[in-house]
């Protein structure tokens, strides 16, 4: 399709922009992939078996598109928002009543915000338990790892945006976990919040944040994360147990192949959404009162197994210590477990199947056996008055913890001959099913006081 | 080989030299940004409000034994039976949560996580790890003002804290 001189301008500008057209042939469409902005993050031929659907799950794919997804829902939302109180308030209730398909806007910004906490943890498990951060893939679990955190800041700051009670109180029980961190705590409380208390400054500050520093952060990091991916040589591949190291590769086009599955699988994705968003409205409760706490007053829900831990720890170990160490623990993960064999194996390893099973089985059965006990068995700061708080209370039950992890691990190597890389894919395991294990106690099974109740026995919360 | 040696070790030391300057220039200069950026970052104030020197009524408006929410000021004035006053900030020590006076069981009670204070802010059932912060209340020609400016936080409660007209 070469310029000649008779063309109109359309023909022309299409001549200019579009010289090749649409690739009718393997070399025209390889060469689209490489040329095209957004296709060239695909290789221009891709291995058939990393396609497999039941690999990744598409799991990191729908992580993007969530937030695509959320970036123009949330550049229409600012239009009929301000960030000060009440105010805000008052424009979701607009939103709500007064403009057109407003609460559908909001309702997909507010679901897709919650299915990406979801999503970025089950890909964070699907590249766990494939061993898909090992050597050379150490950096781009970091990035993935900064990712986790920057999509819980991201749904942490837009929490507080609706101002209701449910925003207003749940930013102020989480912030305060802040007030713990020995020395800096206070400081650092009052430069989040821009004062002493949730105000109309925090508002503004988690506005910015909101809109700004953690959008443009996350779609940095998310280049960067893609960019190491052809970096790593592509995605790791597939492989059955039993399989030997060396399987044949059949690599295939990226158009139409990988496009293609892409495509489908966005827009049922989307397709769901759109319906759940239209059937589900996302929660708004009173404007918020800050003389006036809610019975019980919880955090976001997936901040509720680290509430929980509150209560069974003293605040410094159970919102300090303890994140923390998980989230170091996450970052040196690959440094820590290279064997670069398995990799691609679900799983590891027939011992390491069993050994998952395993670990979340009990896992299933003692965590919520150890919240039961320190409910109502456990009373250390009764039994230890002479010590502070910190040690009696946050120190002690941590080692009995630690020890028992200790032990478990202890067993695992001498009775199952547990190799280096089986052994951290149990720990890992024990620990992911007892923070779900928590978070599902804080989201279900705490009521009034943050007392135990039944679910099917809740007392109706007020407000 | 044997040629000059001392001059170029010199050389060298002075490379170095200019290189920790350069080192220090650098680390002075990032701490001065970072400085810029929390300054900027500060709090802001607004007169009259939370934050700054309320004043509250007359010495006589509050009973002996009573216990006053004032809500714009964020805290609770007590009045202790033998006249002294203490201003509680209504910010419960656990997480947070506002503290509301529990006038039949005479204590506070915080509806989060049921914290329990006496009148004086004293802890009377955990979590809550300290008493509830206090204020610095001056009176003045029977006139009370209370400085929100920055609660004090305090390990326990103590006769000392309270004012006296
Ligand atoms: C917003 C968050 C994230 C987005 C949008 C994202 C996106 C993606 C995409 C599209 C892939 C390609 C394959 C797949 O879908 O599995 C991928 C792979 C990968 N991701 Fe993420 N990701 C995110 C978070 C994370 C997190 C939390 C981790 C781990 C801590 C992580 C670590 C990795 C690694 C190591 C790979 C390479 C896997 C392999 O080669 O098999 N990512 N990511
Ligand atoms: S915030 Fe008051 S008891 Fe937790």
């Amino acid at each position: 399709m070469n310029e000649t001189p008779s063309d109109n301008i359309i023909q022309r500008m299409r001549a200019r922009l579009w010289p090749n057209g649409l690739p009718r042939d393997d070399r025209g469409r390889m060469r689209l992939v490489v040329n095209n902005l957004i296709l060239h993050i695909h290789p221009a031929k891709v291995s058939m078996r990393a396609m497999r659907w039941t690999y990744t799950w598409g799991l990191g794919g729908l992580a993007a598109m969530l937030l695509v997804l959320l970036g123009s829902t949330g550049i229409l939302l600012e239009i009929n928002y301000t960030p000060s109180a009440p105010q805000a308030y008052l424009n979701i209730l607009e939103l709500r009543s007064n403009v057109w398909f407003g609460e559908l806007i909001r309702n997909v910004h507010h679901w897709s915000a919650n299915l990406l906490v979801v999503v970025t943890v089950l890909h964070l498990l699907r590249v766990f338990f494939t061993g898909a951060y090992r050597p050379p893939r150490e950096t781009n679990w970091l990035i993935g790892v900064g990712m986790l955190l920057l999509v819980l800041g991201g749904n942490f700051t837009g929490y507080l945006l609706p101002w209701d009670q449910l925003a207003f109180w749940a930013i102020t029980v989480g912030t305060s976990v802040l007030t713990y961190v020995p020395l800096i705590g206070d400081a650092l409380g009052r430069l989040l919040l821009g004062g002493p208390e949730v105000s109309g400054a925090t508002l503004l500050n988690f506005y910015s944040l909101h809109i700004s520093f953690i959008p443009l952060a996350i779609f940095g990091l998310m280049s960067f994360h893609f960019w190491r991916i052809r970096k790593d040589g592509g995605l790791t591949n597939p492989r059955g147990v039993d399989e030997t190291e060396k399987v044949k590769l059949e690599r295939v086009t990226t158009i139409p192949h990988l496009v293609r599955r892409e495509l489908v699988y966005a827009l049922v994705w989307l397709a769901a959404i759109l319906v759940w968003a239209m059937l589900v409205p996302a929660p708004l409760e009173g404007i918020a009162n800050p003389d006036l706490s809610p019975n019980p007053a919880k955090a976001p829900w997936y901040f509720l197994g680290l509430q929980e831990l509150l209560l069974h720890f003293h605040p410094l170990v159970g919102a300090i210590i303890i994140p923390a160490a998980f989230f170091i623990g996450l970052a040196l993960l690959p440094f820590y477990d290279v064997a670069a064999e398995n990799v691609g194996v679900y799983f590891r390893s027939h011992r390491g199947r069993s050994l998952t099973v395993l670990a979340t089985g009990l896992s299933l059965v003692s965590t919520p056996l150890w919240v039961a006990l320190d409910e109502f068995v456990l009373h250390w700061a009764d039994w230890l008055p002479a010590w502070p708080s910190l040690v009696s209370n946050g120190l002690v039950p941590l080692a009995v913890v630690a020890l028992g992890l200790i032990l478990m691990d202890e067993w695992v190597k001498d009775s199952f001959k547990a190799t280096v890389e089986e052994r951290v894919l149990f720990l890992f395991t024990f620990l992911f099913v007892a923070i779900f294990i928590l978070t599902i106690i804080g989201i279900f099974f705490r009521g009034p006081g943050m007392s135990l109740y039944w679910p099917w026995a809740m007392p109706v919360v007020s407000h | 080989m044997s040629q000059t040696p001392i001059p170029e070790s010199e050389n060298v030391s002075r490379r170095d030299f200019l290189k920790v300057i350069w080192a220090g220039l650098g680390g002075a200069a990032l701490l001065e940004v970072g400085g810029v950026f929390l300054a900027y970052l500060q709090p802001r104030l607004a007169e009259g409000e939370f934050g700054s020197i309320i004043s509250v009524g007359a010495v006589d408006d509050f009973p002996p034994g009573s216990v006053t929410h004032i809500t714009n000021g964020r805290f609770h004035l007590a009045r202790l039976p033998d006249g002294g006053f203490l201003a509680l900030y209504h910010r419960c020590t656990h997480l947070g949560c506002t503290v509301p006076w529990d006038q039949a069981e005479g204590r506070f009670v915080c509806p989060c996580h049921n914290s329990q204070f006496e009148v004086d802010g004293e802890v009377l059932n955990p979590p809550a790890p300290r008493p509830l912060d206090i204020f610095p209340i001056t009176i003045e020609n029977g006139q009370i003002s209370v400085d929100t400016g920055r609660p004090v936080t305090r390990q326990h409660s103590d006769p000392s804290q309270v004012v006296y007209a």
